[in-house]
């Protein structure tokens, strides 16, 4: 990000998290907490019972028109005009390379749409939206800095939540997977959806950030008895990692396409024309692109983004993304970009660091799965 | 935050005890708390010759890598094998369990380039602004 410290934006809930004794750190153009307690102590919280995390630095844009799924459908890889109301789905905006300009939610509503972009391409993908939108059927909105984002996550999140919703949102606990309602939270009103980016059950709040402090303090309030924790950034890319999901700038980028970030199931061919289509249909025909593939490390020692990957003595490859697994026996794990050779589940890798090689192998994604 | 009595500290938040010609060295409850939970800690092999303030081996956490330098020059004679198993031990203890290794002093007048336990507190008191 190339914000300075001076003009770093705050959200909503900035007090709430020096309150809470947060460590702060520029991401995204924004002040952010990383970590609260501890990361480990906040993924364990997630896994085992609950986590609330601010993801209102993320970009809100609202779509409105009869023309928002036509138009959006050609600018993804995904579908969008086969959504139903209050449905969510996943999708990636790609460059005419196949590669991402963005990684993002559509969430389809009553009379409006609702994109949620990576809030490091928060600009980047407001322009996009704009400079591709010549038609009177689509009008966008940014609500970027000023809506809030509450995702509440774990096997507690339902008892949490379930209980402070209302309106046409009250049935949430009944609420399928990528669904959502609209109605309120404690009298807040809010789009409750039943999403995440943490592997776990639990539910994103999009609010308004004015009632967001006083939705924040409540959901901790009443989430204590089932052992709710504030959860930051560094516990989010954690769980996410665990649970094989992508993060913009390691597994996908304006060069790596959908299908090498392992992203194939959000890529409908059979989509009439969209960007990028002609160069991801070259590189299915020719499967011969580099992709991300999952590895586990033999020792205790990390891996790191950039850390060079070798495999029959040749440097095949980088790490991408790395961490320590908790809930994967607490092994090193990551996510390296390779030939295609060398992504079969079970092919023996190295992994140099700091000058010295040590052994890995190629394990399928994602590393962890929740039990439903 | 007072730093314990008894102990010399580095500006790169290193502490050393030292009894006789014995110094144990680990890194400071100031430098554990600022990496957050610690998962892996490289420490130099026993025999190593080590050079004062020089990088020696690393800390890592769960977001980062740290270098880890040496308050003191001398021969490494032991390291705390505890912490291969459980790197956390330098999070619940950094003055205490969580200690890295253990070195025979080669000039004990370089403690004089070392901080007081308050000219420490002073440092970090400083970092925090």
């Amino acid at each position: 990000m190339n914000s300075t410290p001076e003009t770093l934006r705050r959200t909503a809930l900035y007090d709430e998290h020096v309150t809470l004794g947060a460590r702060l750190v520029p991401f995204g153009g924004f002040e952010m907490p990383v970590q609260y307690a501890g990361i480990l102590k906040e993924h364990d919280a997630v896994r085992q019972r609950a986590g609330i995390f601010d993801l209102s630095h993320m970009a809100q844009f609202e779509l409105f028109g009869d023309g928002v799924a036509d138009w959006a459908d050609s600018l993804t890889t995904n579908a969008v005009g086969t959504m139903k109301r209050y449905q969510a789905r996943y999708n990636i905006f790609t460059n005419e390379r196949g590669g991402c300009h963005d990684d993002v939610l559509f969430y389809r509503l009553a009379n409006r749409w609702l994109l949620v972009c990576n809030a490091s391409n928060a600009a980047k993908m407001w322009a996009h939206l704009k400079a591709h939108n010549e038609r009177p059927d689509v009008r966008l909105e940014s609500r970027h800095g000023q809506a809030a984002l509450i995702a509440v996550q774990g096997p507690k999140a339902v008892e949490i939540v379930a209980p402070l919703c209302d309106g046409d949102a009250k049935d949430v606990a009944e609420l399928k997977y990528y669904f959502c309602a609209e109605g309120s939270v404690d009298g807040t009103r809010a789009v409750v959806a039943r999403t995440g980016y943490t592997g776990e059950d639990g539910f994103e709040l999009f609010v308004d950030g004015a009632d967001a402090p006083r939705l924040w303090r409540r959901l901790l309030e009443v989430g204590k008895k089932y052992g709710l924790e504030p959860a930051g950034l560094g516990a989010r890319d954690m769980l996410r990692l665990e649970a094989g999901m992508p993060l913009y700038g390691f597994e996908l980028d304006e060069e790596l396409s959908p299908l090498a970030g392992g992203q194939s199931w959000a890529v409908k061919m059979n989509k009439p024309a969209f960007a990028g289509k002609a160069a991801l249909a070259a590189q299915l025909a020719a499967d011969d692109y580099q992709r991300i593939a999952g590895f586990v490390l033999e020792g205790r020692v990390p891996a790191r983004t950039g850390y060079p990957v070798f495999s029959g003595g040749k440097r095949v490859g980088e790490v991408r993304s790395a961490s320590i697994a908790p809930s994967y026996g607490n092994r090193n794990i990551g996510t390296a970009l390779l030939p295609k050779a060398a992504t079969a589940v079970g092919t023996p890798l190295e992994i140099e660091i700091r000058g010295a090689r040590h052994a890995a192998q190629v394990v399928s994604l994602p590393f962890y799965k929740r039990e439903r | 935050m007072a730093q314990p009595e008894g102990l010399l500290f580095s500006k790169e938040h290193e502490w050393l005890k030292i009894d006789g010609d014995v110094g144990t060295v680990g890194i400071t409850d100031y430098a554990q708390n600022s990496l957050g939970d610690i998962v892996y800690v490289e420490l130099p092999r026993v025999g190593h010759e080590i050079k004062q303030f020089g990088s020696i081996g690393v800390v890592e956490s769960v977001k980062a890598v740290s270098d880890l330098f040496t308050p003191i020059s001398g021969e490494v004679i032991e390291v705390n094998s505890g912490l291969e198993a459980d790197p956390a031990l330098v999070n619940r203890d950094a003055f205490g369990a969580g200690w890295l290794y253990k070195v025979r002093i080669k000039g004990l007048n370089e403690k004089s380039a070392l901080l007081s336990p308050s000219d420490y507190d002073a440092l970090i008191a400083e970092a925090a602004h």
